[in-house]
């Protein structure tokens, strides 16, 4: 039983359960208190004073940190607490790069809501502003200090979500900052490029490299057969660039804005979440079979494997050799579908929509390229493919629907559902009895590895193998998981993990949703949930079953794990120091 | 005088020690901190890998950590530390020129040592004697009621000291 407590918020009484916040309390009866540091699971620590109430205290008390009591009377809405946030807000912009003409937050800034919100018009104190340079020391993550407003969210997501520490809070008072230890280039620090602390981000102070220009560039160039493929994850949260509901499935205009701006052909990523299937299901049988290393632990998150090179060395025995989706697409395009269709696969620039800012980085690792071709060549967004639209013109919500091409547009359920965590595992399990015995098995729908819980554990028999799975998702999550198999306290056969929280749907590349709407809605299950709906509805849910995989291995990788396969579709693992030398 | 930024095998086993001695105490980061820093003077880059190691923290929270604490330093103190009181009633009685011209005859910013580890400067809060004001420290040696005119004939009086040490 909950224990209740009645208290009063601006005159009105309210029921609230103990332990709750004012704020919480305050938004159940429908009273909105404006926050900017909160950011509810990720940042609760009442820094930034913009939520302040009036309980009768002699000062003024943070909303998201103080506990509603018997008998509490809340004034969320006097002269006083007005005065209050006003100050607050001022002093705030008096130090924050008021440039919002060319800041990527702009019309989606929580600060910019928040001066609208409170009739700010002029900024009262003038007075100095903290310097420091833009850091775009990375391939994926772009930090401009300038802009920040020590609300610590970044801070948090990174420290205690993802358990990375890239970046701290450093120095004090005025000259508080929030940076990377000795103000290194965040390439050189231990940050896996996951891109949270951008989603988390209220103002403009982390956003994405913006790697825009080179797709434009290439679509420029009529020597170039210009290619794109698109994550699933990313047509189930563009939609929310242009004004569509969370969770909106856009498939069919997102193919169509692409062919608009023209690309000459445009894939679905979900056909090598196939064929990584295939491969990596077969790894995943020989190594039992043969006694290989296990768990086989997936590969297709960089965010988790730059995490596991920097923080479990041990363990990178354990990744599937196979290259993730993305990469497996390069290298097909530039060996397999350049020869059938007689182009020069040095002619093929392959641009690759990402939910996911790791991607980049990834895109450039050195040993992801064959015979001196990368298999990528540029990564953007799925925010910046949305710029893109934008910018040309495009009226994203009224576009016909269009089909992805042929052949590598055909992707089967068990692709889709690689944009949510347990995706990549209930693909596998759907696939297993025919990677086992060569038969197929009614397995489709595997709902226990699905949903937001931290850590899930399921244990299935197929073909008369009992495969012991766990799934982590959220760096902070592997981390418990992985310290658990080192301390012999779990054994497992295969494990997914995907460095976001929810997987890719909430990847670093992904749409921002304020706070305000994060609070209350969990935008990684409304995200899922389009996945699973795009899943049912297709024809075919396993990707043994995709006909283009089959005519892929006939045509030209022999059989999963052949020679040919791991020329093109494998890769490996190297220990990353976690800082440079001492300088 | 060499540089001593990476210390030797020996002060490294030494901190060893110093971490494995507040390794389990809730809150041990400050105490290891501090007696790191009375074994190398300050906490370079090194020190505090050393440390975020040993406790098994994040490189990123000893940094904070050290950031955050004025009697933290980064860089190494000079053999003659010098310290401007920057205190209300010393400030107000100009020891800021007096801190302006120490730095320009030094060529060094505050918490910064001279290449030659001879001087370091240190802005510093009030050090309790205001009837004095405004007041500068060169190590234990207090200096008071200052003008910035008589800043260079100090520096050069412990310059001349080295020079006869050496």
């Amino acid at each position: 039983m909950t224990d209740f407590v009645n208290l009063t918020i601006d005159g009105k009484p309210v029921s609230a359960a103990k332990g709750t916040t004012v704020l919480e309390a305050a938004r159940q009866a429908g009273v909105n208190i404006p926050t900017l540091c909160y950011l509810k699971g990720i940042n609760e620590i009442g820094a930034c004073r913009m939520c302040v109430v009036d309980v009768g205290a002699r000062s003024l008390q943070a909303a998201c940190v103080y506990p509603v009591a018997e008998g509490l009377k809340v004034v969320t809405n006097s002269a006083k607490v007005r005065d209050s946030r006003r100050t607050t807000l001022e002093l705030i912009l008096s130090n924050h790069e008021n440039k919002c003409f060319t800041c990527s937050r702009s019309d989606n800034c929580e600060l910019q809501k928040l001066a609208n919100d409170h009739n700010i018009k002029e900024i009262r104190y003038a007075g100095e502003m903290l310097e420091f340079p833009i850091d775009r020391s990375s391939l994926s993550v772009v930090r401009d200090p300038r802009k920040c407003v020590l609300c610590r969210r970044c801070v948090s997501v990174c420290k205690n979500i993802q358990t990375v520490s890239a970046i701290e809070t450093n120095e004090r008072g005025f000259k508080t900052i929030v940076t990377s230890p000795f103000n290194m280039p965040l390439n050189e620090t231990p940050c896996v490029n996951c891109g949270q602390c951008i989603n988390v981000c209220p103002v403009g102070a982390l956003r994405e490299r913006d790697d825009t220009d080179d797709v434009w560039d290439a679509l420029n160039r009529p020597d170039l057969h210009v290619v794109v493929q698109t994550a699933p994850a990313v047509r189930v949260a563009i939609g929310e660039e242009f004004g569509l509901p969370i969770g909106s499935r856009v498939t069919g205009k997102m193919v169509a804005a692409l062919k608009a701006l023209g690309f000459a052909k445009v894939f679905d990523t979900d056909t090598t979440a196939d064929l990584t299937i295939m491969e990596e299901g077969t790894e995943l049988v020989d190594r039992i079979k043969n006694g290989g290393k296990l768990p086989l632990i997936t590969s297709c998150s960089p965010g988790w494997v730059k995490f596991c090179e920097h923080n479990y060395p041990e363990f990178l025995e354990n990744l599937s050799t196979c290259k993730s989706p993305q990469n497996m697409f390069g290298a097909v395009l530039k060996s397999y579908y350049a020869k059938k269709h007689g182009i020069d696969p040095t002619k093929v620039f392959v641009v690759s929509v990402m939910p996911c800012t790791a991607k980049k980085f990834e895109a450039k690792r050195p040993e992801l390229s064959v015979d001196g071709l990368p298999d990528i060549d540029v990564v953007i967004t799925t925010r910046e493919l949305a710029d893109m639209i934008r910018e040309a013109g495009l009226d994203f919500k009224n576009l016909e629907d269009a089909q992805y091409d042929n052949p590598l547009g055909q992707g089967t359920g068990a692709g889709v559902i690689f944009g949510a965590t347990g995706g990549v595992l209930e693909a596998v399990l759907r696939s297993a009895s025919y990677l086992i015995t060569g038969k197929d098995d009614e397995t489709t729908d595997v709902s226990i590895v699905r949903g937001v819980d931290e850590i899930k554990e399921a244990e299935v028999t197929v073909a008369g193998v009992t495969l012991r799975a766990a799934i982590a998702h959220g760096l902070g999550n592997a981390r418990i998981l992985l310290d658990r198999i080192k301390a012999g306290e779990a054994s497992y056969d295969v494990i997914e993990i995907m460095a976001c929280p929810g997987g890719c749907v909430n990847g670093g590349g992904q749409p921002i949703v304020s706070a305000s709407v994060r609070n209350h809605i969990d935008i990684r299950v409304e995200r899922a949930k389009a996945l699973y709906e795009e899943d049912t509805e297709l024809h075919i849910r396993k990707s043994h079953k995709n006909p283009i995989i089959k005519m892929m291995y006939d045509e030209f990788f022999d059989v999963p794990g052949s020679h040919h396969s791991h020329k093109y579709l494998h890769t490996h693992y190297q220990p990353r120091d976690n800082y440079p030398e001492n300088v | 005088m060499g540089c001593s930024c990476c210390g030797t095998d020996k002060m490294a086993q030494e901190l060893d020690r110093i971490i494995a001695k507040h390794k389990d105490t809730r809150g041990g980061l400050i105490p290891v901190l501090h007696e790191a820093q009375e074994l190398y003077g300050y906490l370079p880059m090194s020190v505090q890998k050393q440390v975020a190691e040993g406790l098994g923290v994040a490189l990123a929270d000893v940094y904070g950590v050290v950031t955050f604490y004025t009697q933290f330093s980064l860089n190494p103190k000079g053999k003659y530390k010098v310290s401007v009181c920057l205190g209300t009633a010393c400030y107000v009685k100009g020891s800021g020129p007096i801190f302006d011209k120490i730095s320009s005859i030094l060529k060094i910013k505050n918490g910064e040592c001279t290449p030659d580890m001879t001087f370091s400067l240190d802005a510093c809060r009030c050090i309790g004697a205001c009837g004095l004001a405004p007041v500068i420290m060169v190590n234990e040696d207090v200096y008071g009621r200052l003008t910035v005119d008589e800043i260079p004939a100090i520096l050069d009086k412990y310059r001349k000291m080295e020079a006869g040490i050496a």
